[in-house]
């Protein structure tokens, strides 16, 4: 019986060592080096667009996307478009809406779905990404995707910006300024942009954060998401549509 | 006769010495260089299998890891052309060709260093 007790002590105790000498080693290892936390599930990235807030003929916020991550800012059918403009008009109300497309960030990506080689992958934070290291250019997601938010690059491409490397031959989109994320800020270039321009039409922030400002107003006004009827539980929400 | 054998030697030594040159490693311009993340010896066989890896962590978990590409373009794009690549005497370049290893890193990322790809786009603009 004592046995089994001196046992029990030995553990503990020589637990509480090992922890003891080991944790002040990691600590200063991420202290010297920088180490960030990895991407965590405890938050979701997302949007809420106030499209009463957007303004017909403002692209704002497709400037700023371009600009940010060095895209060349055509708009034909075989350039890179990370974000869209989109005007609808209903018809029997003649009432138009103008909104922001861009990639909607899905919890259940058709894209990550299709993907033969694990290109496409939604990261821990509910960013959905395409791993440019692995993608073949086969264009699977650019087809799955019921949003038309990917695009491909057909021509090599020179002098793109550090932080956002593209490469022809890959298939791209929005990102969320997934470099922006990870330096530990908390806004996009369009959010930004939109804001500046005095609209404020797109709200950026933690959706599992219920103090969020975003998490906040979704919470108090009514929204939706484009195609719901999918069931793709898409990170980005719309106001007014 | 004596003279014909000099000339010969002096055009053998000439060769060889000329051969001898040709095989020696290449003259790297590093750029600001010196030791980073670990001693030149160990990154020369283990740099490919470190960015690999430090690809798949950055990519997947949002980690800018000690093995960015980016650090490395930062500190060792020549002071002449401010690139990686360029010419046989550029840092990644040079060792490559020289190897014949097929360098596709620059296909997708930026091979200068972070200000002076900012710069460039402007005057692009």
């Amino acid at each position: 019986m004592s046995g089994d007790l001196n046992r029990r002590e030995f553990l503990r105790s020589s637990a509480m060592l090992a922890g003891l000498a080991v944790a002040p080693g990691v600590l200063l290892y991420d202290l010297a080096h920088g180490k960030d936390q990895p991407a965590s599930s405890s938050v979701r990235w997302g949007m809420l667009i106030d499209t009463n807030q957007c303004e017909e003929g403002c692209d704002d916020c497709v400037k700023a996307c371009n600009k940010e991550n060095g895209l060349p800012g055509g708009t034909g059918p075989a350039d890179e478009q990370w974000i869209r403009k989109v005007e609808l008009k209903n018809i029997k109300t003649g009432k138009i809406t103008s909104l922001p497309m861009m990639c909607q960030h899905c919890a259940e990506p058709p894209c990550v779905d299709v993907c033969p080689t694990g290109a496409s992958f939604k990261r821990a934070d509910g960013i959905v990404l395409v791993d440019r290291h692995l993608c073949i250019g086969c264009r699977y997601c650019m087809m799955a995707c019921p949003y038309k938010a990917r695009s491909f690059v057909h021509e090599p491409l020179h002098d793109q910006k550090p932080e956002v490397p593209r490469g022809k031959g890959t298939v791209e989109s929005c990102t969320l300024c997934v470099q922006r994320i990870d330096r530990g800020e908390n806004t996009t270039a369009c959010a930004e942009a939109c804001s500046k321009a005095g609209h404020k039409a797109i709200l950026f922030g933690n959706l599992n954060d219920p103090d969020s400002e975003v998490s906040k107003r979704i919470r108090e006004v009514a929204s939706t998401r484009i195609r719901a009827d999918l069931g793709l539980d898409p990170g980005l929400h719309y106001e007014g549509l | 006769m004596k003279r014909l054998q000099a000339a010969l030697l002096a055009m053998s030594l000439l060769i060889s010495g000329t051969v001898l040159a040709d095989v020696s490693v290449p003259h790297l311009d590093i750029g600001k260089g010196g030791h980073c993340v670990n001693d030149p010896k160990y990154m020369k066989l283990n740099h490919g299998d470190l960015l690999k890896r430090q690809r798949t962590i950055t990519v997947h978990q949002g980690v800018i890891g000690r093995y960015s590409l980016i650090r490395c373009v930062n500190c060792h794009a020549s002071k002449v052309n401010h690139s990686v690549l360029g010419t046989n005497s550029n840092f990644c370049q040079g060792c490559h060709v020289y190897a014949a290893v097929k360098i596709d890193c620059f296909e997708c990322h930026s091979s200068r260093p972070e200000t002076v790809s900012e710069t460039l786009r402007e005057v692009a603009k």
